[in-house]
């Protein structure tokens, strides 16, 4: 099972959404499929009921997900949808990676030296 | 009615010292909320004056509408600081006694959750340990479909596994219509499970904000802005 990862010096929500944006992009919960129920992803994630209400309801808004009128919430089934969010958190994390290559004194070209390296290490291992 | 807590400028001297000094307070229904300070910032005094086992010296104070008393009895569950139940009594006794005293007390609940905790309801309660006298209490609290729950350091005495288990209870259990507030030095234990904060400091409501507020604002956790504010 894959681990709720919510950081201290952020907001509680926005890491909710992220998290769950990467639970259905790496198929945790996979397209179309039905999600727990709100008290039950509080739970399991440990946080107050209102904040994951809030995260859900954030993600119902952008069609990530969606609410069956009686039956409860569910993944989209829209394969691009999903694509572009996981295209939006590669970018995040890649951010995230050029940032702290940076703080370690690399330029560009560097580090897309030591990418294709690595890259290379790996196809050969 | 929207507040389940209303507090307008309420105070409680104990001779000289300022207990309370002048809070003014709204808690909206369905909520769970974190009551922090340092020792002697008031909470206590705010519980226990929310339970009429305090009166203010001035200021209004209002639970769903009612003065403290027996109206309030009713929808209030209170968890003190300290162990009142008697120690001849069984387990499964001090749950009768529950059952009698209170409407709203859920016993399917309260077995349900000592069987979790592996609390065995033929035990007599002396020969219990401190954390466990603790469990219970807990559980009698928590058994409750009360409007609002005061839980006086509900945490501090058991252990980090049992501590994970109760919040986890808290969560469960919580109904929209109910508001939690917990007192507690243990912040970093409870924050993620916080819609709200109210920061005490000598007697005064230095800050109210969601969890979230203080995290987008400030940058760091409750437990960090807490270290900073009441630094010694």
């Amino acid at each position: 099972m894959m681990p709720w990862d919510l950081k201290p010096d952020r907001p509680i929500y926005t890491q909710l959404i992220e998290q769950l944006e990467l639970k259905i992009c790496s198929g945790v919960y996979p397209l179309g499929s039905k999600l727990p129920s709100v008290r039950d992803l509080a739970q399991e994630a440990s946080v107050n009921p209102n904040t994951m209400q809030r995260a859900l309801a954030k993600l119902e808004e952008t069609g990530l997900i969606y609410t069956h009128r009686t039956s409860g919430r569910f993944v989209t089934e829209d394969v691009k949808m999903v694509q572009k969010v996981k295209e939006k958190l590669a970018y995040e994390l890649i951010q995230e990676f050029l940032q702290n290559m940076k703080r370690l004194g690399f330029d560009e070209k560097e580090i897309a030296l030591i990418i294709t390296k690595m890259a290379g290490g790996a196809d050969n291992a | 009615m929207h507040n389940i807590l209303e507090c307008e400028n309420l105070s409680k001297y104990f001779g000289p010292v300022k207990a309370l000094d002048s809070v003014t307070l709204s808690i909206p229904k369905g909520r769970i909320v974190g009551l922090l300070g340092p020792n002697g910032s008031g909470k206590t005094t705010l519980i226990k004056i929310c339970n009429n086992l305090l009166t203010p010296t001035s200021g209004k104070i209002r639970i769903g509408g009612f003065e403290p008393g027996i109206e309030t009895k009713k929808i209030v569950s209170y968890l003190p600081e300290k162990n009142y139940l008697n120690n001849w009594m069984k387990v499964s006794e001090i749950l009768n006694f529950f059952r009698d005293f209170y409407d709203d007390f859920n016993m399917d609940k309260a077995y349900d959750m000592l069987g979790k905790l592996k609390i065995d309801a033929n035990t007599r309660l002396k020969t219990l340990s401190k954390g466990t006298k603790e469990k219970v209490q807990l559980i009698l609290v928590m058994s409750r479909e009360a409007q609002l729950y005061l839980l006086d350091e509900p945490i501090g005495g058991v252990d980090p596994a049992a501590r994970d288990y109760i919040l986890e209870t808290i969560i469960k259990n919580y109904s929209e219509n109910a508001t939690i507030i917990i007192s507690t030095h243990l912040i970093s234990d409870i924050e993620k499970i916080l819609d709200d904060i109210v920061f005490l400091k000598d007697g005064q409501v230095i800050l109210t904000k969601t969890v979230d507020e203080v995290r987008d604002e400030y940058g760091k956790s409750i437990d960090a802005l807490f270290r900073e504010v009441f630094r010694c």
